[in-house]
């Protein structure tokens, strides 16, 4: 057995050494970090809420009830659905698909630009400069956003001292904070799939366009766009992805009247000490991500293997 | 409807480097015109100044007489024809021939029915659904020939494009090029560092050199009747002698190298004085071996070294007694089986078959 595993041809490529070390890793990253967690979350999920003790005695059944409360709510209440929580998750993936949006929008110019137009020296201090802030932690870069945006903020002293407004605007409250922070948080997962995809493109292909009469705006629809397809279904897969499990950002930039989904997520484990529902509310979250995947590649017909490119 | 293209003083800088250097040429319409020169010689900058992706720095590029400055390329009446083709790899052969008529707002009724014109013309008819990748090289070539005439342009522009092709499909898309030429009857220039090329396709060529233009005119003068030593050595092969002028009787200019002294032609718009330093030219093909009877201007010893055999010539590799190495070619329909290496001979060649030029920087050194 041992023997016909080593004559394998990736035993051969990489050594026995290096082709151990990569088997084992996988499957470690796979079974222990991915496959263990999830499915003990979704096993979590279906059980009552019941303290370690009491695991696995009368109390400790199969139910569906923390799903029932996502869309009902609790069993006292008088309204017919939880609209609380519905409103939190519709508006979380609302906001995040409009995050996702607004970032594609953002990025493409400047990564059409970095690609094929700026000279090679300007391309890299671009990509320096888009980089290095991303050195700093997603918690301080949120909190420094909430200084320019807070009421007595940098944005509102400003504005106030040179008398364009003479009340401050309230950012936080009717949460454009929130969005710019979510905006700004995993814009590099938009930008670098993006550059990606527009830089392997032939020049060649969009001076052809335009030799053909092509206008700018054309040739990006029908070349470059095209072309750029799979790193524009990545990008917003990541970024729509990481947008609506956000935590940090919202914490440190939302309302105090307005919750991010996550939040939910995050009081059902952490405050109420109700690690089923917390689960239920978590594999909510991942099956709205995996149809959003599953969405963008129906919707620009590309194949999974192209997005990881 | 074709159009002329006439470059005036044209020079492209970058930076303090002239890409092109004050071009003066002027192209009549229907006419196949060729710019050949070695790579990084300009011409490739030149067709970018026509085609509307490089405005000059100086001078002016008029198309049908009207100046083209600022005016860009997918406004201008030239289609040009990329050397990788750049051909839309996501779009069908169909789409990729009627794309600059997408571009112009045409039904596509009217633009299905002018790509398999076109289709038709570049004998791929019903191929239209196919992809660019299931397409082989030769009918890549030809679609982006036909993507190129698919708005009808005054002026087709082409930069090299058989380079990335074998040697039998690139001689046959040599005459096919030439036939779609006639047939549509525009503009063609044709960019290309191929001699050959240059020399089959074209009515008139253009010789440059580190951006400027050397000569300029019909195929067969350029080959015959060199301006410059670099025209000479770069348009197919040549020997050179050098010397000092001896002699000068009209156009017969007499010139004395280490080798003997030899009877040349000078170009009537080149000046030579006697004791000019000075380069006579002979193509391997006009050196003979004489028969009895044969009474040749010039005569040359020679000692040969090796040969080689390329099917229709023999290639005959040779020293003078100075040591200038000399190369002869002799048709394969002569019987040169008793000439070996060390084989001294006799050559001859005509005065009217040499050229000879002041001397300066040549093509192969």
């Amino acid at each position: 057995m041992g023997n016909y595993l080593f004559t394998q041809p990736f035993f051969k490529k990489n050594g026995k050494a290096v082709a151990i070390y990569f088997l084992v890793a996988i499957v470690f990253w796979f079974v222990f970090l991915v496959i263990i967690p999830q499915l003990y979350m979704l096993d979590l999920s279906f059980r009552s809420n019941v303290p370690p003790l009491a695991r696995g005695g009368p109390q400790d059944f199969y139910t569906m009830e923390h799903y029932q409360h996502f869309v009902f709510g609790s069993k006292t209440s008088l309204d017919a659905f939880n609209f609380v929580d519905l409103g939190v998750f519709g508006r979380t993936i609302l906001v995040s698909i409009m995050v996702t949006i607004a970032n594609l929008l953002f990025c493409y110019p400047i990564a059409f630009y970095i690609a094929k137009i700026a000279n090679p020296s300007t391309a890299r201090l671009l990509i320096v400069s888009l980089i290095i802030p991303f050195w700093i932690n997603e918690l301080l870069r949120s909190f420094a956003l909430r200084i320019l945006f807070a009421n007595e903020g940098v944005i509102n002293n400003f504005l106030t001292g040179i008398g364009v407004i003479d009340q401050s605007i309230l950012f936080i409250t009717y949460d454009i904070g929130l969005y710019t922070g979510l905006v700004y948080a995993y814009i590099l997962l938009m930008m670098f799939p993006l550059y990606n995809a527009i830089e392997s493109l032939d020049i060649n292909q969009i001076e052809a366009a335009k030799d053909l009469g092509s206008s700018s705006l054309r040739t990006h629809w029908r070349i470059v766009i095209p072309h750029a397809k799979p790193g524009i279904v990545s990008g917003c897969t990541m970024v729509f992805m990481l947008t609506v499990g956000a935590l940090a950002t919202p914490v440190v930039l939302s309302s105090p009247n307005t919750l991010w989904f996550p939040q939910l997520i995050y009081q059902w484990f952490n405050m109420n000490d109700n690690w089923s529902r917390g689960s239920a509310y978590s594999i909510i979250l991942l099956i709205i991500s995996v149809i959003f995947v599953l969405a963008m590649m129906r919707i620009f017909k590309v194949k999974i293997g192209e997005i990881i490119k | 409807m074709s159009a002329d293209v006439e470059l005036n003083n044209v020079s492209v800088t970058f930076g303090s480097f002239y890409a092109a250097k004050s071009v003066n040429v002027k192209i009549n319409g229907g006419e196949f015109f060729s710019f050949l020169g070695p790579s990084g010689c300009g011409k490739t900058t030149l067709l970018r100044a026509i085609s509307g992706f490089q405005d000059p720095s100086e001078g002016s590029v008029l198309i049908d007489n009207k100046d083209m400055f600022g005016i860009g390329p997918n406004k201008r009446p030239t289609s040009l024809i990329f050397q990788n083709l750049a051909l839309f790899p996501l779009m069908s052969v169909s789409e990729n021939i009627a794309f600059s008529l997408e571009v112009r707002g045409v039904s596509k009724k009217d633009r299905q029915k002018r790509a398999d014109e076109l289709l038709e013309l570049i004998a791929l008819e019903g191929q239209g659904e196919k992809k660019v990748h299931q397409l082989s090289g030769g009918q890549k070539q030809r679609v982006a020939i036909a993507r190129a005439l698919a708005v009808e342009p005054k002026v087709l522009l082409l930069d090299e494009p058989l380079s990335a092709l074998d040697l039998k499909l690139r001689q046959r898309m040599r005459t096919e090029l030439r036939e779609i030429q006639k047939r549509v009857n525009i503009t063609f220039i044709y960019i290309t560092h191929d001699q050959g090329e240059a020399l089959t396709m074209s009515d008139r060529i253009a010789v440059m050199n580190e951006g400027e233009i050397e000569q300029i005119g019909p195929c067969d003068e350029v080959y015959n009747n060199p301006l410059t030593p670099f025209v000479a050595t770069f348009v197919g092969e040549n020997n050179p002698l050098f010397g000092k002028v001896k002699e000068i009787n009209q156009n017969k200019v007499r010139i004395e190298t280490p080798d003997g002294d030899f009877l040349s032609t000078m170009n009537e718009n080149k000046k030579l004085n006697i004791g000019d330093e000075a380069i006579a030219f002979v193509r391997p093909e006009s050196l003979f071996i004489p028969r009895d009877g044969d009474n040749f201007d010039n005569q040359i010893e020679v000692n040969i070294e090796s040969f080689e055999f390329e099917g229709n010539i023999k290639n005959f590799y040779a020293t003078l007694k100075s040591g200038t190495r000399i190369k002869f070619s002799i048709p394969n329909a002569i019987d040169t089986s008793s000439i070996s290496s060390g084989t001294k001979l006799q050559l001859g060649f005509e005065s009217i078959k040499s050229s000879i030029l002041p001397k300066a920087q040549l093509a192969i050194d």
